[in-house]
């Protein structure tokens, strides 16, 4: 027992380092990246032309149809076949932005319709233009309704990022399967990465909670 | 404030006049002809003619579903007539039976400035920042000018302590006041209200009523859909009883309402005036 305390106390600290160094930045720039897709096929979906809402309803139909784990595989193994070879980071941030950008579309959009039609009207009697009213009224509205939805979305995406292991990609779970090997602790490697995991999906709540009400000043209650 | 300060009421060669009775001399601003409007099947404007004189107030009244709105929102573009025209003094001019440019479109919708029933304001703004965004974001005023005249107007309808406050916080009638200085802060040709009292409370109602009485007084040119009779009676030039998608009737208050020509204003206004008879 108290050799296994001792490689608990010992890997936890490279564990977590993998995860700021892995696990936190990949699933930050595949959210941002993600989210500004999601922002471009939500518009597309609310657009009157029916191509282009066509086009955006295909790809949230195909990202939300298909495994992560399976859109990985075919960015970092499949595309190899085609001449395109792509490094472990670049793939996962990829194929996790991709799988951000289907989700977090439909979010946002529903976010934007929740806006009274009133709003767009005023706007429009203001003199604002489409896309004025879209950045100064519409998308600060739409904001304060998509966050919980989003936080979910990115508290998920901070687990799946785990499988980035699978493509080589060293963050928490790869060191932690690492040292597992090495250790042959198997149940208290993975148990420890659990745990660390849970400790940095609690912080991202928090972090959620803040969010929310900063953004509910302006919300009667 | 220094009543200098206030933006002046636009209407035509001495800004500061205030409106003569009837004002029927003054240059007519507006003209709508035929105006025409179907939703589906449900044809809800049936030609529909009438003119605003500069500093004129024209009410229009009648039955909930007679088209009086529609004609209010056809005015600044929120809906477009099928047909009809309508020709502001100095422009523009368009005809609905063609497709009208997004010129001349975007020129009308600046010439006036809507105010709603259920005020629309921007829930994640202060008040002066509702007030300002206009200006600053599409009239490109200068910041400081902009907030100074912002200023002078919320202190003129009494909201001078609210500047900092989301709409929220606020009363209905407090809510509606912001939105009248909102549309006044464009400096438009024209005001438009849209039953600016119906979705208050009956003790708000008053403080709402008086706002816009006072600037038809000042001499603003507006066009107001409303039920409240009293009002109309008391600020009105013209007004316009619609229903069926038709002006029914039009006159001067007093006649309206006091020896109504036609059967079916008799048939509203007692409806109106004697609910449970």
């Amino acid at each position: 027992m108290n050799e296994g305390l001792q490689l608990f106390l010992e890997s936890f600290w490279p564990i977590v380092w993998g995860g700021i160094t892995g696990t936190i930045p990949l699933a930050l720039a595949s959210f941002a990246i993600g989210l500004v897709l999601a922002l471009a096929v939500a518009l597309m979906r609310l657009s009157r032309n029916r191509v282009v809402s066509g086009i955006a309803r295909f790809y949230i139909s195909v990202i939300r149809g298909t495994p992560l784990l399976v859109q990985l595989f075919v960015i970092f193994y499949g595309l190899p076949a085609v001449g395109l070879v792509i490094d472990p980071w670049p793939s996962a941030i990829i194929a996790f932005s991709l799988n951000v950008g289907g989700y977090a579309a439909e979010v946002i959009r529903a976010a934007i319709l929740s806006v009274p039609k009133g709003q767009w009207e005023a706007a429009y009697t203001i003199g604002m233009s489409p896309s004025t009213t879209l950045r100064r009224v519409i998308l600060p509205q739409a904001a304060r309704v998509s966050v919980p939805p989003l936080s979910n979305t990115f508290i998920s995406l901070v687990k799946d990022t785990s499988l980035a292991s699978l493509i080589l990609v060293t963050e928490l779970f790869r060191v932690a399967q690492q040292i597992a090997a090495f250790s042959q602790e198997f149940m208290l490697l993975y148990l420890e990465a659990a745990l660390i995991y849970w400790l940095f999906c609690l912080a991202l709540s928090g972090g959620q909670m803040r969010l929310e009400r900063r953004l509910d000043r302006y919300v009667a209650h | 404030m220094s009543p200098t300060d206030a933006p002046v009421p636009p209407t035509g060669g001495d800004p500061l006049a205030p409106r003569e009775a009837g004002a029927s001399d003054a240059a007519v601003l507006l003209s709508a002809r035929g105006l025409r409007k179907s939703f589906g099947a449900n044809e809800v404007l049936r030609g529909i003619d009438f003119s605003v004189r500069r500093g004129e107030v024209v009410t229009l009244i009648g039955p909930s579903g007679s088209g009086k709105t529609t004609v209010l929102r056809s005015l600044n573009g929120l809906e477009t007539p099928d047909a009809g025209t309508l020709e502001f003094d100095g422009g523009p001019a368009i005809d609905f039976a063609r497709p009208a440019s997004k010129g001349d479109r975007l020129a009308m919708r600046d010439r006036s400035a809507m105010v709603f029933q259920h005020h629309n304001l921007f829930p994640h703004m202060t008040v002066l920042e509702n007030v300002v965004e206009g200006p600053i974001r599409v009239q490109r005023v200068p910041r400081a000018q902009a907030l100074a005249e912002a200023s002078a107007l919320l202190e003129r309808v009494g909201l001078a302590e609210k500047h900092d406050q989301y709409p929220h916080q606020l009363s209905g009638g407090q809510q509606q006041r912001v939105g009248i200085v909102r549309a006044l802060a464009l400096k438009p040709d024209l005001l438009l209200f849209d039953e600016p009292t119906s979705a208050l409370d009956p003790e708000l109602v008053g403080e709402v009523l008086k706002v816009i009485t006072e600037l038809a007084d000042e001499g603003w040119t507006m066009v107001v859909v409303t039920h409240e009779l009293q009002f109309a009676k008391q600020a009105a030039d013209e007004v316009l009883f619609m229903d069926g998608g038709v002006i029914v009737e039009r006159g001067a208050p007093e006649d309206i309402f006091t020896k109504p020509r036609e059967e079916r204003t008799r048939r509203f206004l007692d409806r109106i005036l004697r609910p449970l008879d």
